[in-house]
């Protein structure tokens, strides 16, 4: 480590690899669910599974994302964080937070917890993925303030990068757009086109540049090749992703009560977004290619170029598949839906954060990289988690096409249960990939613990 | 992308294409909001509607069911239950909740009462109302 204060970032990645294996136990939970209905109801039925399920997802991809900052941004801006103790207490403050939300989800009705915590003053619940209470939400905010805060300072005391300034872009765009999340209005058409601001900006926008920025800072520090040549392919792929996924947010707009132009505005738009996600695959192996150096640490150039192809099949092409409005008619809020959703958020998201703990776990932990048989076992959760994601992307699908055939294309459409029952086999067949997914995590968690001889250590 | 193509330019072309394509979506949200009331059925959102949708959240409908696609795809499609099963079979449904069938998916009951059960089919016949460019395809959502 070349500064003591990128250690912060140890604990928050710890959290987010906890709260994944949360995510991915009640994933199986809705999973099962979709095959033996009554699974667990009425202890947990599936609604609050689902919620602790995203909500798990978005909590530990923020872990991840501000432990990244945290190990980043002090060897971009080559001095110390600004504040390592206040960094650590925002860690316990959102850790204890996120928990409490989850435990009120599974053990308090949904309607009393509103009740408990202030809805009735401004009530933002029950939307998805903003299912928080208004305590959370408001702590959301304070927690990401402080954090930008901390993080700002830093960069302005220090070297001033590219890769540090898309990443404080990024950062400063998801707490800007989430302030969206208070806005509900009583017209479901504006409630519904604003909740996108949050959403769609986020996965489809700011996000992105924190996704580039993270990569770019990893490709950088295992090939070795020039700064300037990673920036320019940084702001070129941010570019791409801006100028047509802003626009792109009118994908979302066909259905919902807008204006019937959105339909040319987002299609159009929305068919380029796969373009910056081709742009990011081409520039990881690319640089990879040309890399001037052997980093000992293989597994972190494997996730790299992982989230590159992944991104782009789940973002980019699974995307593609249902964004034309004339497509998007027939498939709208279907297991087509739900199978991009999986693969875009593990190929883009997921896989970045764990390519970046994987660069930079072992450099806390004092060596230049993980001892052969631990990044062989690493390796093999990587193939496990990824083929399995590219098994539950299929499988829903399957269930997808069928399902739009029965209920909405056929001649004499078949009602929504009725048409789950035929499906039923890719349900199932989804919940084996998805235990093949947690033996893939546990192989994951395992790798942190197996020995070996290290690597030199490094700085 | 070497030599004249600078990184400088790169970061230039970001900025300008940001501002740029941002501006436009205000644009043409500025535009949406004026044509919002010819289709969004504004004009029927009375006190109980509005009670409605409060049910509707605080009781997360969206985490099994969708409305008008977006939701959970655990459940049918709401946007368009009124005119598909009508206010009776609604409110009935709900009163019945969970049907206990073994095996098969299960609705929690919200103890709602009469009241509030009026109030969410009222929210749900306003959302049918709205303009959605014929979505969904048929009836069954």
């Amino acid at each position: 480590m070349q500064y003591q204060s990128q250690a912060v970032a140890k604990p928050y990645f710890i959290a987010a690899i906890a709260l994944f294996t949360g995510q991915i136990l009640f994933g199986l939970i809705m999973g099962m669910q979709y095959v033996v209905g009554d699974f667990l109801f009425p202890e947990i039925p599936f609604n609050v599974a689902r919620m602790v399920h995203t909500n798990l997802l978005i909590v530990w991809l923020l872990f991840g994302f501000m432990g990244a900052a945290y190990y980043m941004v002090p060897e971009e801006s080559e001095t110390e964080l600004f504040s390592p103790r206040l960094a650590i207490a925002l860690f316990w403050i959102f850790l204890v937070a996120g928990a409490a939300t989850v435990l009120g989800y599974l053990f308090v009705p949904y309607a009393t917890l509103a009740q408990m915590t202030g809805n009735d003053l401004l009530a933002t619940m029950g939307r998805e993925f903003l299912e928080q209470p208004l305590p959370t939400k408001l702590g959301i905010v304070v927690v990401a303030l402080a954090f930008l805060f901390n993080i700002t300072m830093t960069v302005l005391k220090g070297r001033k990068t590219a890769i540090s300034t898309v990443l404080l872009l990024g950062l400063w765009g998801l707490a800007i757009f989430f302030l969206f999340s208070f806005y509900n209005p009583h017209n479901l058409v504006k409630d519904k086109y604003y909740w996108w601001w949050v959403v769609h900006l986020w996965v489809e926008g700011v996000w992105e540049l924190i996704l580039g920025s993270l990569l770019a800072f990893v490709l950088i520090k295992v090939t070795g090749v020039d700064r300037e040549v990673i920036e320019k392919w940084l702001y070129v792929i941010i570019t791409l992703t801006l100028v047509t996924g802003i626009i792109g947010t009118g994908h979302h707009y066909y259905w919902i009560g807008a204006p019937e132009y959105w339909q040319w505005w987002g299609s159009v738009f929305s068919a380029l977004e796969p373009i910056p996600f081709f742009a990011m695959t081409v520039f990881a192996f690319n640089m990879v290619n040309r890399r001037r150096r052997e980093h000992p640490n293989k597994a972190a150039v494997l996730w790299a170029l992982g989230t590159g192809v992944m991104a782009f099949l789940g973002a980019g092409v699974w995307g593609f598949l249902h964004t034309l409005a004339p497509v998007n008619y027939y498939t709208h809020g279907s297991q087509i839906t739900a199978a991009h959703g999986h693969m875009a958020f593990y190929g883009a998201y997921v896989m970045v954060v764990l390519t970046l703990i994987s660069y930079a776990m072992p450099i806390i932990r004092g060596r230049a990289a993980n001892s052969n048989k631990a990044q062989v076992l690493e390796m093999w959760s990587f193939w496990l988690m990824t083929i399995a994601m590219v098994f539950i992307t299929l499988f829903l699908t399957a269930a997808g096409i069928l399902q739009v055939w029965l209920q909405r294309v056929s001649d004499t459409p078949m009602g929504f249960m009725a048409t789950q029952d035929q499906v039923v086999l890719f349900y199932w067949m989804r919940e084996w990939a998805g235990l093949m997914f947690l033996v893939g995590l546990v192989t994951y968690i395992v790798s942190f613990f197996v020995k070996g001889e290290d690597s030199a250590a490094t700085q | 992308m070497s030599g004249i193509f600078t990184k400088s330019m790169a970061r230039n072309i970001f900025y300008g294409g940001t501002v740029f394509f941002f501006l436009l979506f205000l644009a043409l949200t500025f535009d949406s909001h004026k044509e919002f009331p010819k289709r969004d059925n504004s004009q029927n959102l009375t006190p109980q509607v509005i009670a409605g949708k409060k049910i509707w959240e605080t009781r997360n409908c969206i985490g099994c069911h969708t409305l008008l696609g977006e939701g959970a795809y655990f459940a049918p499609e709401l946007g368009n239950v009124y005119p598909r099963r009508g206010p009776d079979f609604i409110k009935g449904w709900m009163q019945a909740q969970p049907t206990g069938a073994p095996g098969r998916r299960q609705m929690p009951q919200f103890h709602l009462t009469d009241e509030e059960l009026d109030n969410i089919v009222a929210f749900l016949k306003y959302t049918s109302e709205i303009n959605t460019a014929n979505w969904p395809p048929n009836i069954e959502g």
